[in-house]
């Protein structure tokens, strides 16, 4: 078994096949695509393979150490090249091509016109904190 | 009360049911109730045979679940439909239990956690805390697993190879949670031990020992690995060396070698060298030899070209190692250890760097990357 993350990216993915901002959708393509998340973490809580899912904030603020008693130095709003992370699902599954398979079906989430969006969801694999048992170590 | 005691009756309680015709999910969902309420009352009111006690309130349990199942669905009482258990099974109950659990139909975790449960009596919730997931997706994974071998019928004769492959994956993943996963793969190996005669169960439960008995010693009081030339082998625990090293001999004699014998083999000449220095390599690299014969495994070719590195020298390991393919995980780190013994210190902190960047785990890729470090401030001196 191994764990990984699903990264759903607000900016700094490829862009997507579907690529239209969620504010122009319908309301009712919005409702089918939460109904869709929602769908897939319950289908994976009975399959034994769900963690964790869940969603960030687009507003942030970069946070330092910068000496004793000094407030901590904080550069945000984000500039608009940055990397945004939208939010993550943790799967633990057997293999990485059931990890690939399935950041696949959550990439397919309906969007506008209740089309797939087909975007670029990026798949990285927890490091494990155990210890793997080799004889000569 | 002994909780581990408790469940060491787990199989035993569980066969019992499903030799009276209880279906192998149903039973087992009955067990845990028969444990939860042990665990409750048992301080206070401890019984005369813990067995039969456990028996009864799972019967009970399971009667009662399955009446209200049966009321619920508007159906017959399917316990006259159960078919009367056949004749005196001839294969222990306790092992078919452990073949129901690591059916081939299962996946590897499905398989681990069924065991756990099922055979080692665990609850969801610990088996969900030792592998940090929800315990609803554990219920899930479990519940799976048992619709999954509910049509295995249970006097059949199961495959050893597949259970030791489970026992072996439970004792690889250490220690997390509240349960000491390693200690408890050692106890149903144990189990196992006791229930078949198996060179290889014995070869697995001899290599459960050896290693474990290095445990405290690999590492350090930050939590850093040590590796095995650098462990104080004062720490090593000689009890259970010795004991591995017994069960080993005896399954050797049967000359039915199998890879857990091999493996254990390597660890029982380790455990054997009062130092690294008189490790006796030359024995190794044949073990090593065997191991390949056996498995064809690309990584004990690894460990091997180590092994060589040792008997033959650093450049013999190299040669070794140049046949393998270099992403091979660990390759990086054997490269650089061959490297370093070799003296090529610049192209050994390189390759401890980027042994570092794969490295699967935290504790290794920290390890590495000290062992990078410390070249490269040796070298800057």
């Amino acid at each position: 078994m191994a764990k990984y993350l699903l990264l759903k990216h607000y900016r700094g993915a490829p862009a997507a096949v579907n690529d239209v901002p969620m504010a122009q959708w319908t309301p009712e393509e919005i409702s089918a695509h939460v109904q869709y998340m929602r769908d897939f973490a319950d289908r994976l809580e009975k399959t034994g393979e769900f963690v964790d899912s869940q969603a960030l904030a687009p507003e942030g603020t970069f946070v330092r150490y910068d000496g004793e008693g000094r407030p901590p130095v904080t550069d945000g709003p984000f500039a608009e090249t940055k990397d945004l992370i939208a939010g993550w699902m943790v799967i633990d599954v057997d293999s990485y091509e059931r990890a690939v398979e399935l950041a696949g079906e959550l990439s397919a989430a309906p969007g506008a016109g209740g089309k797939p969006i087909h975007e670029w969801l990026e798949l990285r694999p927890f490091l494990g904190g155990h210890e793997h048992c080799t004889v000569t170590e | 009360m002994n909780e581990v005691l408790l469940r060491s009756l787990t199989p035993s309680v569980l066969a019992v049911l499903v030799r009276r015709g209880a279906d192998f999910a149903a039973a087992e969902d009955a067990v845990q109730d028969a444990l939860v309420e042990a665990v409750r009352v048992w301080p206070a009111d401890p019984p005369r045979d813990a067995k039969g006690w456990l028996v009864t309130v799972a019967w009970r349990r399971f009667l009662d679940a399955t009446r209200a199942d049966v009321a619920r669905r508007r159906r017959e009482d399917r316990l006259d439909e159960e078919p009367t258990p056949g004749p005196a099974p001839a294969v222990d109950d306790t092992l078919q239990l452990y073949f129901l659990c690591a059916h081939p139909s299962l996946t590897p975790s499905s398989a681990v956690a069924l065991t756990l449960r099922a055979v080692g009596g665990l609850t969801t919730r610990q088996i969900a805390r030792a592998y940090l997931v929800p315990e609803a997706t554990m219920a899930q994974r479990i519940s799976r697993a048992k619709r999954t071998v509910s049509g295995v019928r249970f006097d059949q004769p199961g495959d050893v190879a597949t259970v030791l492959r489970v026992l072996y994956l439970v004792f690889n993943e250490g220690y997390a949670g509240d349960v000491d996963l390693a200690a408890e793969a050692i106890r149903l190996t144990r189990q196992l031990a006791a229930a078949i005669d198996h060179p290889e169960v014995a070869g697995l439960l001899a290599l459960m020992l050896l290693h474990q008995a290095r445990r405290a010693a690999r590492t350090a009081p930050d939590g850093g690995l040590v590796p095995l030339a650098e462990q104080d082998r004062g720490r090593w625990d000689t009890e259970s060396i010795a004991e591995g090293v017994e069960i080993l001999q005896a399954a050797l004699a049967r000359d039915r070698l199998g890879e857990f014998q091999a493996q254990a083999a390597i660890a029982a000449l380790h455990a054997d060298a009062p130092t690294s220095e008189e490790t006796d390599w030359v024995q190794i690299v044949e073990w090593y030899d065997e191991l390949a014969r056996l498995t064809d495994s690309p990584v004990v070719r690894l460990n091997r070209a180590v092994a060589v590195g040792e008997a033959d020298g650093p450049r013999a390991g190299l040669a070794a190692l140049s046949a393998l393919n270099d992403s091979l995980p660990r390759y990086a780190a054997v490269a650089a250890y061959l490297h370093e013994r070799d003296g090529d210190l610049a192209t050994a902190a390189r390759l401890y760097a980027e042994a570092a960047q794969k490295a699967p785990n935290l504790a290794e890729r920290d390890h590495l990357t000290r062992q990078a470090a410390r070249l490269n401030s040796r070298r800057c001196r």
